[in-house]
């Protein structure tokens, strides 16, 4: 399978990969490749055959629904790229 | 001494022939000569290590002491330590020192283990050769012109050449297995669920599962009975009655029912690696084992369904990386959005972009059904093979990777021949069965060949006879290399 140009771009605009044209053009090269493996998937009947999203078929367990997190907002905020006042500071979004 | 077992090392710790704290440095310093020309690990910190082996002679001294108390373990960098530099192998997280301890990090703590340092792991676990880790590819302690493997290739490479007295590791697509048979050592990836992913960097969750790695299969058993166990912090860690896995380490085989998948054996499989696996199979018979033809249909489908799955769930998983929160930030953008972009397009390596991608592209409106969906119901007929043939055999046997350790950068630029190697481990994934390799001779270039040993889910103690009864009729695990 051949992705575009036009492809590549939109999928790394939705991942939000800032690349340079030169990379897109590897990119679209090497998923192309990647995509003509993964094509072999296309030929098979699946007819009836239920998704298997999990290799355990296991129900999601409940918990009481009780506080169970202590505050560690120092000790995280300790290793962030730039907090003030407790809070994670990041550039201007509303004018 | 770098030759002991965990039991003897054990032993000789609770009779105070060596303190932990002796053993420990003699690790340090064997790992001061040796790392630099193997590059296994990422992170050392001896003064943590030293705090934590006086605390364990303590422990010792009392009288209170476990299996691996004082024992110096060393941990893959995908775990978060508390107090740790924990990268992932990966820029993204070059300044992440980790608040937190994972579940398994926790239980080797409350064993008293040593954590002797952090291996090196393809960048964010996706690779098969440890060259797309940020710090630098690890070097084979067989060849150093050669690979360890992936993604646990730092540990793989620390065990083999005895810089640590054992390690751990994680498997998503394979990367216990195919390491561990590229070193020559033995490691274990557990029925999925059997260890907390928490603390553990997710990379496919629904396919992740950390193991141990060591020099034997007794190891690995006193290993994964620390390891294992239900922790509620993981929504998918399993409920079950705590077990010994090394119960059964000596009972004889008489009877044992292998079976041998045709597709493990055709087109593909080296001449060199297929003579070692088909001499271990020989072995296996006199030791009263018998051998059944089965057959894994779609084992060639386990590619291109593990390169949509996981990629997936990867691009979700790591969309949590923004440079907000932890972790890399570039240096300079315009507003909010370009942040994000520029962080992760200097944080991330190519081959995680390259999944990011693909991830993406396969979950985005208009093509769900046809690759996410398709490979979801793929993944169901690959784990359906697998029940079929567990009714006519006890163990699955066959090669673990196709070839022995390749070149350095002989891979290097074609993702897709990098991704086929994996075709013997994948399927193990999708199912979620446990499987492990262990050394079963050398190929062509005096390379190791791993045999892998698949079981049914929650086999584990029966795979680990299984190894130990063949290890103690041949010494390949013994076999260590020359530095």
């Amino acid at each position: 399978m051949s992705l575009s140009t036009q492809d590549v771009e939109k999928v790394a605009r939705l991942a939000r990969l800032a690349m340079t044209a030169p990379e897109i053009e590897t990119a679209r090269a090497q998923l192309s490749g990647i995509f003509d493996l993964i094509a072999e998937m296309q030929a098979v009947n699946t007819a009836g055959i239920e998704p298997m999203s999990h290799a355990q078929d296991l129900s999601q367990r409940l918990r009481e629904d009780v506080v169970t997190e202590t505050n560690q907002r120092e000790a995280f905020q300790a290793i962030a790229p730039q907090v003030e006042a407790g809070l994670y500071l990041v550039p201007k979004v509303i004018e | 001494m770098f030759e002991s077992s965990l039991k003897q090392l054990g032993d000789a710790l609770r009779a105070k022939k060596i303190s932990s704290v002796e053993l420990t440095q003699l690790y340090l310093d064997r790992i001061a000569a040796h790392n630099p020309a193997l590059n296994a690990y990422i992170t050392l910190n001896p003064e943590m290590s030293l705090a934590q082996a006086r605390a364990a002679d303590a422990r010792l001294a009392a009288g209170s002491a476990d299996a691996l108390t004082g024992i110096p373990v060393a941990q893959k960098d995908i775990f978060c330590a508390k107090g740790w530099l924990t990268t992932c192998g990966s820029k993204m997280l070059h300044n992440f020192v980790s608040p937190y301890d994972a579940h398994v990090i926790s239980q080797f703590n409350n064993a008293g283990a040593i954590n002797l340092g952090k291996t090196n792991m393809d960048e964010f676990a996706m690779g098969s050769s440890n060259e797309t880790s940020y710090y630098g590819a690890v070097k084979n302690p067989w060849d150093k012109a050669r690979v360890p493997g992936g993604s646990s290739g730092g540990t793989a490479s620390a065990v083999a050449a005895r810089l640590c007295a054992a390690a751990t590791g994680t498997d998503t697509g394979g990367s216990i297995r195919q390491p561990a048979a590229l070193c020559g050592i033995s490691g274990l990836k557990p029925t999925y669920g059997v260890c907390s992913r928490y603390g553990m960097i997710a990379f496919a969750s629904s396919l992740d599962q950390a193991g141990p790695m060591g020099r034997s299969a007794e190891d690995l058993a006193l290993l994964l009975n620390t390891m294992a166990g239900f922790d509620e912090r993981d929504s998918t860690s399993l409920q079950r009655d705590k077990e010994d896995y090394a119960r059964d380490l000596n009972k004889p085989l008489n009877g044992l029912r292998i079976g041998l998948p045709k597709e493990f054996f055709a087109e593909g499989l080296g001449s060199d690696v297929a003579r070692a696996v088909e001499a271990a199979i020989a072995e296996y018979k006199k030791l009263g084992a018998t051998v059944v033809d089965i057959s894994l249909p779609n084992t060639r489908l386990s590619i291109p369904v593990y390169y949509v799955l996981a990629p997936a769930e990867a691009s979700s998983n790591l969309s949590r990386f923004d440079g907000v929160r932890y972790g890399y930030r570039a240096p300079d953008y315009s507003d909010l959005a370009d942040m994000y972009e520029q962080s992760r397009s200097q944080g991330f390596g190519a081959e995680v972009k390259r999944r990011i991608m693909i991830g993406t592209y396969v979950l985005s409106h208009g093509y769900y059904d046809a690759y996410y969906i398709q490979a979801q119901k793929i993944r169901r007929l690959i784990a359906q093979d697998f029940v079929e043939a567990y009714k006519h055999c006890d163990v699955i046997m066959g090669p673990t990777s196709p070839s022995t350790a390749f070149k350095l950068g002989e891979k290097g630029d074609d993702p897709v021949q990098m991704y086929l190697s994996d075709i013997y481990t994948i399927a193990v994934n999708l199912a979620g069965l446990p499987g492990m390799s262990i050394p079963c001779g050398f190929g062509d270039n005096d390379m190791p060949v791993g045999l892998q040993i698949i079981g049914n889910y929650f086999d584990e103690a029966r795979m680990l006879n299984v190894a130990h009864q063949y290890q103690l009729a041949t010494d390949w695990h013994n076999r260590a290399p020359q530095l």
